[in-house]
């Protein structure tokens, strides 16, 4: 709780009206997109420039009260779960898109604009931004940014990281630094940029970011390829890639999420398939047409028993918007949806989508399977009943076990959504104690009174559970 | 609120609330976007379909008191469902709210004269079609006899709030009582016979909007359409049932069913939005009183909205014409989210010649009109309307097309508020087309008189 004297510094710096308290406000700030986790918060806080966020922020350190900085809290790791009370801090008043440089194809940005209201902006300009994630028309490019998002164009165009040239940063002291900048090339000190990239809010805020454009590219060609079985589904997966074709999309869905999506989206999905790849080109016009070419033939070399092109781009986009819908659509089928995010090397989709299944029966639980296949970076996802304890110990199980198989693999235990306070008992089977160890001694650096989201990335003693309450 | 009061609230929350329903919102966020009431909040959770949902748990939960901000909350919501159709999990969220907010209802102490207006108007008058006709007359009574200029003149008007002030300016000119109690019960097509149906007026339709019912049964005519009017009917009862007053919606509900169901009919028509949502969900309503739920069933499988079948019926092929101008079309979110009709609207106003269709952007976003919430919320309201009304001039449109009365009045609300009453219009799809279908139809019957000269 924070005393009536606290909360009146905080009005003093951000006005009354953008400090809640009320038990409803706490309580629809005290979850995100992770099932199984929610925490109050002592105050929501709505800074309206970055100069009151790092009043804010110094303020906060001084008193030594916990920031949860949040954006559209979609993230799927509890990474905005408030779970040592504290102040969420919010970014919805920093959401202008400042410039768009069309000479240094840059764009300049506070963190809480929208993601898919920045790719139209720059697409309006004939210039492209390839970071995707499947919550685009939710999330804020702060939370790409702090999570490292990837989405269905990352195969070819990469994750956030790769476009992300420079940031405005708040500090856990409240001083603000600038890292990076509109430079094709830079290599003074260390590059705190990246570092930030995927830093979960664990050390400091981004208050500003210049963001990588590229042009928008010539033509795009889609295709869906359906299979009498997942193995197959897989094997073209890694012949694609073997046979140095690099598509801007490649992305797998197995039977029972083709069908809760066709239940949504009604477009006339096959749903009698036991899987389907959504692949795609874009490029030049011709290199398009040579790879899609390509591309059909090594399906149909795999026992592909459907390939079909899209008609036109309205049909083409409600494939994709289809896709995007996986996740949310597997919910329909039980009370509790617990997604994974191992990721593998790409030479190495089939023998994780082989050992998924294999998982799902030794434990008995259901799982079903979605993800980015082109980047080796599926979402195993377990439909279950968080109300029925027996279920949960064999779904954690489960899970444990999938993330020792993907790191055996040469894999990770998260490929885009983040640890969190989710996946931070997990930390240590990809870093190792060492890996752990240095990482904690850099956010020790930086937030050395661990206000800034405290409880995420590293778990307080090791072995804590993903998903079972503690 | 007394805690008395909260504690009985969270108790028949904990008894009453669908969990099943409330667990399978997976919090994912993808409704946000499509909420009026969280964008025009400036982005606020606690005005958001997950928020509001997650508000609902935590309070069967366990986890917080239903105290005012979370009945805050709750009234904030337009119930305009917009988040339905986008929820990848399918979350019925329309039944979530009915059911929290018939509970907190039920249960509130209300002040004495919100109790008695609610009583007159819940209890009192809607349930009665001879009340509302009694009720219209004497708004036709103020409108026609002096009354009204003497009132605007003599500044009385003034004392009312402002969106009180511009409803009173924008209500149509009512029909007289003779014209409403001589309703004609039975309609013959003009065409060869193509389907039969019933009519199901509304209330407040087959009063203050009575002659866009008459426009309503001529397209039928004109469609190839016998008709007829079930004397018995009532007021569907969505005001009932979206403002907590669920008894008082099933006594209409069955009273509807009985009166339709003898009929021989393929369909029954509906021309404003929010009936027909809220007609098509009987069997919902119903679902715990087995000698009813299927025969509700039936009822509900009926339901069409007047442009649906117009289009089935091909009527967009007949000759329709208006003068030279842009139209645009505002969508009624019942008729949307809930009987999923938009394209056939659409469709109908693309194929009037001479007019060009412009579409708004977010035609598909609620106007704020929402039942009486512009009455109580106007503040938001009023708001959400400013929003509506910049995207209907972006469209540079002289006329705005409805389908369902609430809209309408809130469409010529913002018209009014932005003093551009003599500019643009608002109409009802119904009275639109049978403009155009009247206005082709003298041309050409001009046309051909000449000719046979
Ligand atoms: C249905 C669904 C589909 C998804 N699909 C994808 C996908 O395809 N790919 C993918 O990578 N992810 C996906 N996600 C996960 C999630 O949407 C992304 O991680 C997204 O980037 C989060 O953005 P957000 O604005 O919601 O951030 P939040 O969830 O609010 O925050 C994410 C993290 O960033 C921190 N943060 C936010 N803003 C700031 C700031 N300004 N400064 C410092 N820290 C900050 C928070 O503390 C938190 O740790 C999906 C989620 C859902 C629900
Ligand atoms: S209501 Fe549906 S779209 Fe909205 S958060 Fe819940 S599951 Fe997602
Ligand atoms: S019904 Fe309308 S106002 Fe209410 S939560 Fe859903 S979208 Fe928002």
């Amino acid at each position: 709780m924070l005393a009536k004297n606290e909360l009146e510094v905080l009005a003093a710096i951000v006005g009354k009206e953008n400090v809640e308290t009320s038990q409803a406000s706490k309580l629809v700030y005290s979850f995100d997109a992770t099932p199984q986790f929610q925490a109050m918060p002592d105050a929501i806080v709505s800074p309206r420039t970055p100069a009151e966020v790092s009043q804010v922020v110094k303020w906060c350190n001084e008193q030594e009260i916990p920031i949860v900085p949040r954006g559209s809290g979609t993230n799927l790791s509890a990474g905005t779960t408030p779970l040592q009370g504290g102040v969420v801090l919010l970014m919805k008043h920093l959401d202008k898109i400042l410039e768009i440089d069309e000479e240094n194809l840059t764009v300049t940005t506070q963190p809480g604009v929208n993601t898919l209201e920045l790719m139209e902006a720059v697409e309006a300009k004939g210039l492209f931004y390839p970071p995707d994630p499947s919550s685009m028309k939710i999330s804020q490019i702060g939370g790409n940014i702090n999570e490292n998002s990837g989405g269905l164009r990352g195969l070819k165009y990469g994750v956030t990281r790769d476009y992300v040239m420079g940031l405005e940063i708040v500090l856990p002291n409240g001083e603000t630094i600038r890292t990076g900048g509109k430079l094709a090339k830079d290599v003074a000190g260390y590059d705190l940029t990246r570092l930030f990239v995927g830093s979960e809010g664990t050390l400091g805020i981004i208050t500003e970011a210049t963001l990588k454009l590229i042009p928008m590219p010539e033509t795009k060609k889609t295709v869906l390829a359906l299979y009498e079985d997942m193995d197959a589904a897989a094997r073209t997966v890694s012949k694609i890639i073997a046979s140095k074709i690099i598509p801007a999309t490649l992305e797998f869905l197995d039977q029972p999420t083709i069908k809760v999506v066709e239940d949504f989206s009604n477009i006339g999905l096959p749903t009698h398939a036991k899987a389907v790849l959504l692949i795609e080109q874009d490029g030049d016009a011709a290199v398009v047409e040579k790879d899609i070419a390509k591309i059909v033939s090594i399906c149909e070399d795999n026992q592909a028993i459907e390939v079909s092109m899209a008609a036109s781009e309205i049909e083409a986009e409600a494939l994709r918007s289809a896709r995007r819908s996986a996740l949310s659509a597997l919910a329909r089928l039980k009370p509790t949806t617990i997604l994974e995010d191992a990721t593998v090397p790409r030479s190495e989709i089939a023998n994780m989508v082989e050992a998924i299944n294999r998982i799902a029966e030794k434990h008995q639980v259901e799982i079903c399977t979605f993800g980015h296949a082109g980047d080796g970076n599926l979402h195993p996802t377990c439909l279950t009943d968080a109300r029925d304890k027996e279920e949960m110990e064999r779904v954690e199980q489960a899970f444990e076990e999938i993330f020792t198989t993907a790191v055996a693999l040469g894999g990770t235990i998260t490929g885009e959504h983040g640890v969190g306070a989710m996946k931070a008992p997990y930390l240590h089977l990809k870093l190792g104690d060492a890996g752990v160890g240095a990482m904690q001694s850099i956010k020790q650096a930086f937030d050395p009174k661990n206000i800034m989201n405290p409880g995420k990335m590293f778990a307080n003693e090791n072995r804590k559970r993903v998903v079972v309450k503690q | 609120m007394k805690t008395a009061e909260k504690q009985r609230i969270q108790q028949q929350f904990q008894e009453k609330m669908d969990y099943d329903e409330l667990l399978n919102c997976m919090r994912c966020g993808f409704c946000l976007p499509s909420c009026p009431t969280y964008m025009e909040s400036g982005k606020d959770e606690a005005h958001s379909p997950r928020g509001r949902i997650a508000l609902m748990k935590a309070v069967v939960d366990g986890d917080i008191e239903p105290d005012e901000d979370v009945k805050r909350s709750l009234d904030m919501c337009l119930g305009c469902r917009a988040c339905e159709p986008v929820c990848p999990s399918g979350v019925n969220y329309g039944h979530l709210l009915e059911q929290a907010r018939d509970i907190i209802y039920q249960n509130q102490q209300q002040s004495i004269p919100v109790k008695v207006v609610r009583k007159a108007a819940f209890q009192g008058l809607f349930p009665h079609q001879q009340r509302m006709i009694g009720l219209t007359g004497l708004i036709g009574f103020y409108q026609r006899s002096g009354l009204r200029t003497v009132a605007r003149k003599s500044g009385a008007m003034k004392l009312l709030p402002e969106s009180m002030q511009l409803m009173e300016k924008v209500l149509p000119d009512v029909p007289t009582s003779k014209s409403m109690k001589q309703r004609q019960r039975h309609f013959q097509p003009t065409v060869p016979l193509k389907k039969r149906v019933a009519f199901f007026a509304g209330c407040l339709m087959d009063t203050v909007f009575l002659p866009t019912n008459d426009a309503t049964t001529k397209l039928l005519q004109y469609a190839g359409c016998e008709i007829v009017v079930p004397e018995a009917q009532a007021c569907c009862g969505a005001l009932h049932g979206h403002s907590g007053e669920k008894q008082q919606a099933k006594k209409m509900a069955k009273r509807n069913i009985e009166a339709f169901e003898e009929a021989e009919i393929d369909y029954i028509i509906t021309n404003a939005g929010g009936c027909g949502a809220f007609l098509v969900d009987y069997g919902h309503l119903l679902k715990d009183e087995p000698e009813w739920k299927a025969r509700a069933e039936a009822f509900s499988s009926k339901i069409k909205d007047i442009s649906s079948v117009l289009v089935e019926l091909g009527f967009e092929k007949l000759p329709l014409s208006l003068q030279d101008e842009i139209i645009t079309y505002q969508d009624s979110c019942h008729l949307k989210n809930v009987q999923k009709t938009f394209m056939e609207p659409r469709k109908l106003l693309s194929s009037i010649d001479g007019a060009q269709y412009v579409e708004m952007k977010d035609a598909g976003r609620c106007c704020g009109s929402a039942g009486i919430y512009n009455l109580v919320e106007t503040e938001m309201s009023m708001q959400i309307l400013d929003y509506k009304m910049e995207q209907t001039k972006a469209t540079k449109a002289k006329t705005i097309v409805t389908a369902n009365p609430g809209c309408l009045l809130q469409m010529k609300l913002g018209i009014e508020k932005e003093g551009l009453s003599d500019q643009i219009r608002a109409v009802h799809i119904v009275d639109l087309l049978l403009e155009a279908y009247e206005n082709a139809n003298s041309t050409y019957s001009n046309q051909s008189n000449s000719s046979s000269i």
